[in-house]
This record gives structure tokens, C-alpha cells and sequence, in this order.
């Protein structure tokens, strides 16, 4: 797990916490949404917008942005694909992995000896399962002899989705 | 739903990010040629028929003070409604997927106290029976989930 880092959330007051609160499920759908959202938090529209471009300039907010439904899109072969990299090279070899444009995560994951031997992750999104294989194929392809194994695990069933609410 | 043209260049632009500005949609409706209430009213469509399934600010959990982890877990086949079950019924687990894989389970706990993971893990694992592999996030290389329509 990545370390917390209490000065990060320590930059949040109660003001940001209610911003965030009335912002995660969406922005308003109106001309001035950050005016919007200032009415209904008591503030100016103005001040909304510097703790946004504060949040967003800390990474609090990775960006302001609509979210795509794969299904819906025709993006229906969602793979996860994993692999055993050398530790040593697993930086550069995530970066090269995770600039592909059908990769939408790429993460660094702990192995489980001899269960699970992979360490990185990269979900490729495709419109087949053909498709999501070539992808694979051309990952494989970019790391050479890096590879020294993979899987691709495709979704059977989606069992449970609710929405992740950041602050309760 | 059937997308058009505009419908694509609206996804397409807006998974890139939006402007904080006093007239975010003006300005954004002006570069795709289109006028500010014909985008709010298209963008209200795909939020509603569920093309779109947020918009709006993407915040970083972890840097919120929250935790997450990914948990695979190996379920016998005849066990396996069983243990779905088990494992849905925890609050914390946000996303669970059945995969095609010896590992056939994969799902995600998220808390706002970083202590309740091994806690949760540890009452999964009594109650199912089965053990839990967690695979938390060490390092993250890029996450922009950009589909081009």
C-alpha cells in the first residue's frame, strides 16, 4: 500500500472537504457550474475555482473530466493482462507500457511466490477478444526478453460495482 | 444508442480535461463548433443513457487519506456463489469481477482507514475459508483512461 501522506490531506479544510462532497458525483450540467457549486457551499464562484486549480495543481484531482462507459463505447474485451518483469527495469518498462494508447492502468504489484509470479499490471481495452490478444501480443513484443512471463485474465461476470465514495 | 460525430468529439474532448473557468462549457462548445446549450443538452444524453458514466472532478483517492487494495482470491467452482457472496456482503468492497483464470475472483477493498484493510481481509478469509492474496498498488505508471471514439 502507498504510504499516506498526512501533509497531503492536511492541506484539505473543511471548506475542501465540502467542495469534494458536492462535486464527486458530477459537476453541475449549467452555463457557470462553478458558480453553481459556490451556491450551494455559501462561497464566491471565484474562490471554487482557486481550490479546484489548487486541488488539481497538487493532484489532489487528477483531472476535471468525463469518464467513458466501455461497454456502452463497444470496448467490450477488457483484459488484464500481468507480467513477470525484472524488478530492476520495472520503471521503464511500466512508463513504455502505460504510454500505450489501449492501456488504461499500469500498475506495480507485489508477487505471490509461487502462486503468482507477475508484478505488472496493464488492463487493455479492446472491441474483441482477437483484438485484446494482438494488444497483448504487441506488449510481449515491446518487452522482449523483459518478459519472462504473462497471463491475460479476461472478466467472466461483473459481481459487484458500487460507486467508491471518497469522504462519508 | 447510436453516437454521431459530434457525440464521438465531445467524449473525446472531454476525457482530456475541462477548463475551470466562470464558462467552462462556452469555451469548450466553441472549439468543437457547437454552441454551449447544444453541448450541455448532448452531454446530459450520454450522462443519462450511461455512455458517460461521470463528469466532473477525478480526485486521487489515496491522497485523501483513503486506502486501496486489489484481492484475488482462487474459489472452487462449486463454492463460488458461496464465497461471492461472503465477499459483496463487506462495504468496503467497492468492484468484484469473476475472471477467467485459476485466480477467479479480483475484487477491490476501499476504506477511508487504512487499518481496515488486513482487518476485512482477515474476516474474508475466516468466513470464506479460502485465502486472500493482496496485491496493493507499489507503483502506478500511468492511468488516463482515454478511449477514442
Amino acid at each position: 500500500m502507498q504510504a499516506i501522506k498526512p501533509k497531503d490531506t492536511a492541506m484539505l479544510d473543511e471548506t475542501d472537504r465540502r467542495l469534494i462532497l458536492t462535486t464527486q458525483e458530477g459537476l453541475p450540467l449549467a452555463p457557470k457550474p462553478y458558480a453553481a457549486v459556490a451556491q450551494e457551499l455559501g462561497i464566491s464562484a471565484e474562490e471554487v475555482m482557486q481550490r479546484l486549480q489548487r486541488m488539481l495543481n497538487t493532484g489532489i484531482i487528477r483531472r476535471i473530466a468525463a469518464v467513458p462507459n466501455h461497454y456502452q463505447l463497444g470496448y467490450t474485451a477488457n483484459a488484464m493482462s500481468v507480467w513477470n518483469v525484472p524488478d530492476e527495469s520495472i520503471e521503464k518498462l511500466g512508463k513504455r507500457i502505460g504510454a500505450l494508447e489501449f492501456v488504461s492502468h499500469c500498475y506495480r504489484r507485489p508477487r505471490h511466490l509461487p502462486a503468482w509470479p507477475y508484478n505488472l499490471f496493464a488492463m487493455v481495452h479492446a472491441t474483441s477478444r482477437d483484438e485484446a490478444l494482438e494488444k497483448v501480443a504487441e506488449i510481449a513484443r515491446l518487452l522482449g526478453e523483459n518478459n519472462r512471463g504473462h497471463d491475460i485474465l479476461f472478466s467472466r461476470r461483473i459481481l459487484k460495482k458500487t460507486g467508491m465514495r471518497l469522504i462519508s | 444508442m447510436q453516437l454521431d460525430q459530434i457525440d464521438r468529439q465531445i467524449i473525446n474532448s472531454l476525457q482530456e480535461g475541462f477548463p475551470i473557468t466562470e464558462q467552462p462549457y462556452a469555451e469548450v462548445a466553441e472549439q468543437l463548433s457547437l454552441s454551449e446549450n447544444e453541448l450541455i443538452a448532448r452531454l446530459e444524453r450520454l450522462l443519462a443513457d450511461r455512455v458517460l458514466t461521470r463528469f466532473g472532478p477525478m480526485f486521487q483517492a489515496e491522497k485523501l487519506g483513503g486506502a486501496f487494495t486489489l484481492v484475488a482470491m482462487s474459489v472452487r467452482e462449486d463454492d463460488f456463489e458461496r464465497v461471492a457472496e461472503i465477499v459483496n456482503s463487506f462495504p468496503e468492497v467497492a468492484h468484484n469481477y469473476e475472471r477467467e483464470h485459476h485466480f477467479n475472483m479480483w475484487f477491490v477493498v476501499a476504506t477511508d482507514d487504512p487499518k481496515r484493510i488486513d482487518a476485512v481481509l482477515t474476516e474474508i478469509e475466516l468466513d470464506s475459508g479460502y485465502s486472500c492474496y493482496n496485491m496493493p498498488k507499489q507503483d502506478e505508471y500511468f492511468v488516463k483512461l482515454k478511449l477514442v471514439v
